[in-house]
């Protein structure tokens, strides 16, 4: 549910200038002595990627993220993008499922691959003594995989019944009905797992095109962490990603932009469960707006700051209302959103409700006070530095700012982005942003006096 | 399993198959209690110190420099399984109620006075133990733990409190169990396994007891167990041991002990009978069985606990597990199957299978597989090579632990908090290694058993039914 802040730093200037350069570096400074030093570089074999040396323990965390993900499944096939990155793992190359995985485990190499709605994204992490053997297999399963109809099949099976229990899982049901009306003919309103309809119909033909258009390096972004130096990262991103095509082949666009129009007013799914989901939403900011800052800094104050948010305090702190409730900037492609939920028992859902739509029109009519935002911008610079405490979380960090092309010193000027916002800033993104009127809600449940 | 204050139930690798992720950079032990903060090991990189205060309040410092950034944990070794008879999910609603304020620290200050120096904060309760933590720039530690101390004997409470946070506790239970059957059938499950020990009651609380829990039964178990002598203090993270200790002193230190450890709970007599639990609810749109053994934690032996554990990794670690090969590839019968031990409790722990039919197959079919794997098992044992991949994968899981170190503080404050030593988790990959196939053939053979197993079958009911949610919901 974290956002990435973005303020879209020329980045064809930048890619510029690091090729001429030979590499940039930015320092993550953090006061009390320690760093991380990202730079970007490009392989041998021509491959853009950023890079942190972190000696400290044996391992090399690697994620690639290719642009596109669900977004390129068809309409009236949704689920097969995700289904080939179930599938990666599931044998390539000369090894059926079982070889891979005995293989893997020799290699004690942990390999994620998944599919969101506006990417795919591969998560390795490697023992450094293990790093070549590891990095072949890992290779194998991106470029060579095998869709053996038996692994399908298990796939299918287990994927048509995890669609069925959604079916009355009221978070589910919920996020699915609620992207559905806004998204009516776009991948976006399909939920990624696919529908039983499409899970039943997916055939291998499918699997393989998909893969065709889903991994190419065009659309790769790439970071390796870890107990490597810069050459041996190189020739670690060229030997895993080597074998991919360039280029993704014609007519594999993800689906048009959309812009999200959400109906306004309620949707209510009636399922017998003690406690109603539900999830309100509309329109909301794109990454690369002057705006997007003020705004996740007024998100922060209104929904998306925990404990200390002021819809936690209203609903859950002052009237006991529900256990969780938030909001927060959806960072879709081309479709931006601002959503909240909350989880509420069923007599006191229409309070909820209300409580709700009064915190969006406060916020909306008067911002926020130069003390809220003073506390606002503390928690945000001083806790910067808590997503950079594990390789791993470094990986996906760095990739997060290439997609959202934050530039390489993001690391460097992001506090000072969230600590130039000001009161104003924030009373007229909120005035802009907020529209209590427009609303789109989805409750799940049986609520009362709705 | 274990809940946490916030809306996300925090997953834990908690000691869970492969135990030995729990297990530290840790190579040689050293008695605790020493005076000056001392190093126990550092076989990697990563070095692990221990403490004890005057007043008993003992302290592990895990040092990771990477990032200037901290974890600050108080553990008390009290749970669910602490509370007095009928008054079910006080451990949890006191551990809400602990965010409510102090003199010092009025009306829910303390998540903004954290968040407002940029760190965040949450606090989980499981059956064996109630945990606070903040992660936070490590500049800050001094401030975080002077809150820590002040609300371990200053709480304030009042009706406003009690009367709003117990709305609160009731949705939450709503969210995690009444919502959804399958948390409803493991509730049976764990409830129909314990025929004495508390560890059948759900950390939750059963709802009729939930809604009259009160101020007078948060404050008596506060009081009861809220003391420097019943905590635990991890620190991880960009420090120096003996810093950590001198703020230790200065902010804990002052704490009266209360001479009182908690109270070893009611015991699970012999189990002489397997137990069956059969539930229907509308909702549910996949059948499957569960079976529970009733086998020994790790504090309760050790070698046991091991063996169990490498049980649970053969059967279900990885696609080339037996589970998955002879259930769930090929014509197997089923969609999904797995095993799990959790050795990490300080009583009687569960052992678990898990099993969900394809369409075309049956429960009693699945169930027949499972018993077929288990009879499998303690009759012949593991291969050699079974064994040694699993330990292999320990060696690796070792690794790659060290990248987190909330991982590492969590792994240590469990630990020690179920009355584990600092030694034994230095020694446990050792003792790892050290397990044989014959002592896991043997572990099998003694432990899973039918007299020690509930098994239980949860299954869709006709829509017509009053449902379980209906009835709870009341």
């Amino acid at each position: 549910m974290t956002a990435i802040t973005s303020s879209r730093i020329d980045a064809a200037a930048r890619r510029m200038l690091a090729l001429s350069a030979g590499l940039l570096v930015a320092l993550v400074g953090t006061g009390a002595g320690a760093a991380i030093e990202i730079t970007e570089r490009t392989s041998p074999g021509g491959i853009l990627f950023w890079h942190v040396e972190e000696p400290a323990i044996p391992m090399v965390a690697f994620e690639v993220r290719f642009d596109g993900g669900a977004a390129l499944d068809s309409v009236t096939r949704p689920g097969v993008a995700r289904m080939v990155t179930a599938l990666l793992d599931e044998g390539a190359g000369e090894r059926d499922a079982l070889a891979f995985a005995v293989e893997k485990e020799r290699r004690s190499a942990r390999f994620g691959f998944s599919t969101g709605r506006d990417g795919a994204s591969v998560s390795a992490r490697m023992l450094v003594d293990e790093l070549a053997p590891s990095a072949a297999l890992l290779a194998e399963a991106l470029t060579a995989p095998r869709f053996d109809g038996e692994a399908l099949e298990r796939e299918r099976r287990r994927r048509l019944s995890s669609i069925r229990q959604d079916a009355t899982d009221p978070d589910s049901l919920a996020r699915n009905a609620w992207y559905a009306r806004a998204f009516p003919d776009h991948p976006y309103g399909q939920p990624a797992k696919g529908t039983v309809a499409s899970v039943e119909a997916i055939t291998v033909d499918d699997i393989r095109a998909m893969h065709g258009r889903l991994m190419t390096l065009d659309r790769a972004k790439v970071a390796v962490v870890g107990a490597i130096d810069a050459d041996g990262a190189g020739a670690l991103v060229d030997s895993i990603l080597g074998g991919l095509p360039a280029v993704a082949p014609e007519g594999a666009a993800p689906a048009a932009p959309v812009d999200p129009a959400p109906p306004s007013g309620m949707e209510i799914i009636d399922l017998a469960v003690p406690q109603s989901v539900a999830i309100l939403g509309h329109a909301g900011i794109a990454r690369d707006d002057p705006d997007y800052i003020a705004a996740y800094v007024m998100n922060h104050v209104l929904g998306g700051g925990g404990f200390s948010s002021r819809l936690m305090t209203e609903v859950r702190e002052k009237r006991g209302l529900a256990y969780g409730t938030y909001s927060y900037l959806s960072d879709l492609t081309d479709a931006p959103l601002v959503l909240a939920s909350v989880s509420t028992a069923n007599e006191r859902v229409a309070e909820s409700l209300e409580v709700i739509r009064a915190e969006w029109t406060r916020m909306a009519e008067n911002g926020v006070s130069a003390e809220e935002l003073d506390k606002a911008k503390r928690y945000l610079t001083g806790a910067f530095p808590l997503r950079f405490d594990t390789n791993s979380k470094i990986a996906g960090f760095l990739v997060a700012a290439q997609v959202a092309e934050l530039g390489i010193d993001y690391v460097d000027i992001r506090n000072g982005l969230i600590e130039a916002v000001s009161v104003e800033d924030i009373r007229r993104v909120a005035r802009r942003l907020l529209q209590p009127e427009a609303l789109s809600v989805t409750v799940v449940g049986q609520p009362a006096g709705l | 399993m274990r809940l946490t204050r916030s809306g996300r139930a925090v997953a834990l690798t908690l000691w869970l198959g492969g135990v030995a992720v729990f297990a530290s950079a840790l190579s040689a032990g050293v008695e605790p209690g020493a005076k000056a903060a001392e190093r126990v090991a550092a076989s990697i990189d990563q070095p692990v110190s221990v403490f004890t205060l005057e007043n008993g309040l003992r302290g592990v410092v895990i040092e990771d420099r990477r990032a200037p950034v901290v974890t600050h944990m108080v553990w008390y070794p009290v749970g669910a399984a602490d509370e007095p008879w009928g008054k079910s999910g006080i451990a949890h609603f006191l551990e809400h109620l602990l965010f409510k304020g102090t003199d010092t620290i009025p009306d829910g200050a303390f998540s903004k006075i954290v968040a407002e120096n940029g760190g965040s904060d949450n606090a989980f309760t499981s059956w064996d133990y109630t945990g606070y933590f903040q992660r936070i720039a490590a500049d800050r530690l001094g401030l975080v733990m002077s809150m820590e101390a002040d609300r371990m004997v200053n709480l304030r409470l009042n009706e406003d409190h009690i009367r709003t946070e117990r709305d609160v506790i009731l949705e939450e239970r709503s969210s995690r169990t009444d919502n959804d059957p399958g948390a409803l059938f493991g509730e049976q499950m764990r409830n129909a396994l314990y025929q004495n020990h508390p560890y059948g009651v759900p950390i939750i609380g059963w709802r009729h007891e939930m809604r009259r829990l009160g101020m007078a039964d948060a404050l008596a178990f506060y009081e009861r167990f809220y003391a420097p002598d019943n905590a635990i203090l991890v620190v991880a993270g960009d420090v120096d041991a003996d810093e950590v200790e001198r703020l230790a002193i200065e902010h804990y230190g002052p704490l009266q002990a209360s001479g009182r450890p908690p109270e070893a709970r009611p015991q699970e007599p012999p189990h002489r009978a397997p137990r069956r639990v059969e539930m229907a609810d509308p909702r549910v749109r996949q059948d499957y069985v569960m079976r529970f053994y009733a086998v020994p934690s790790f504090g309760m032996d050790k070698r046991v606990s091991a063996a169990l554990s490498i049980a649970s990794a053969v059967l279900s670690d990885g696609k080339n597990s037996r589970l998955q090969q002879s259930m769930v590839f090929g014509d197997g019968n089923a969609i999904g199957a797995a095993a799990w031990y959790t050795g990490t409790t300080r009583d009687t722990t569960v052992f678990g299978l898990y099993a969900a039919p394809k369409p075309t197959a049956g429960l009693d079919m699945v169930e027949a597989d499972l018993d077929a794997e288990i009879a499998r098992l303690a009759a012949e044992g593991p291969t050699e090579d079974e064994l040694e991949r699993i330990k292999r994968k320990a060696r690796a899981d070792l690794i790659y632990a060290q990248d987190s170190q909330s991982t590492l503080a969590r792994l240590y404050g469990a630990a020690l908090a179920v009355g584990l030593s600092v030694e034994d988790i230095a020694t446990y990959p050792e003792l790892y290694e050290s397990i044989t196939p014959e002592e896991v053939r043997a572990a099998v053979a003694t432990w899973l058993v039918p007299e020690r197993s509930v098994t239980g079958q949860l299954t869709r009911a006709a829509e017509t039914q009053a449902t379980a949610a209906e009835e709870n919901a009341g």
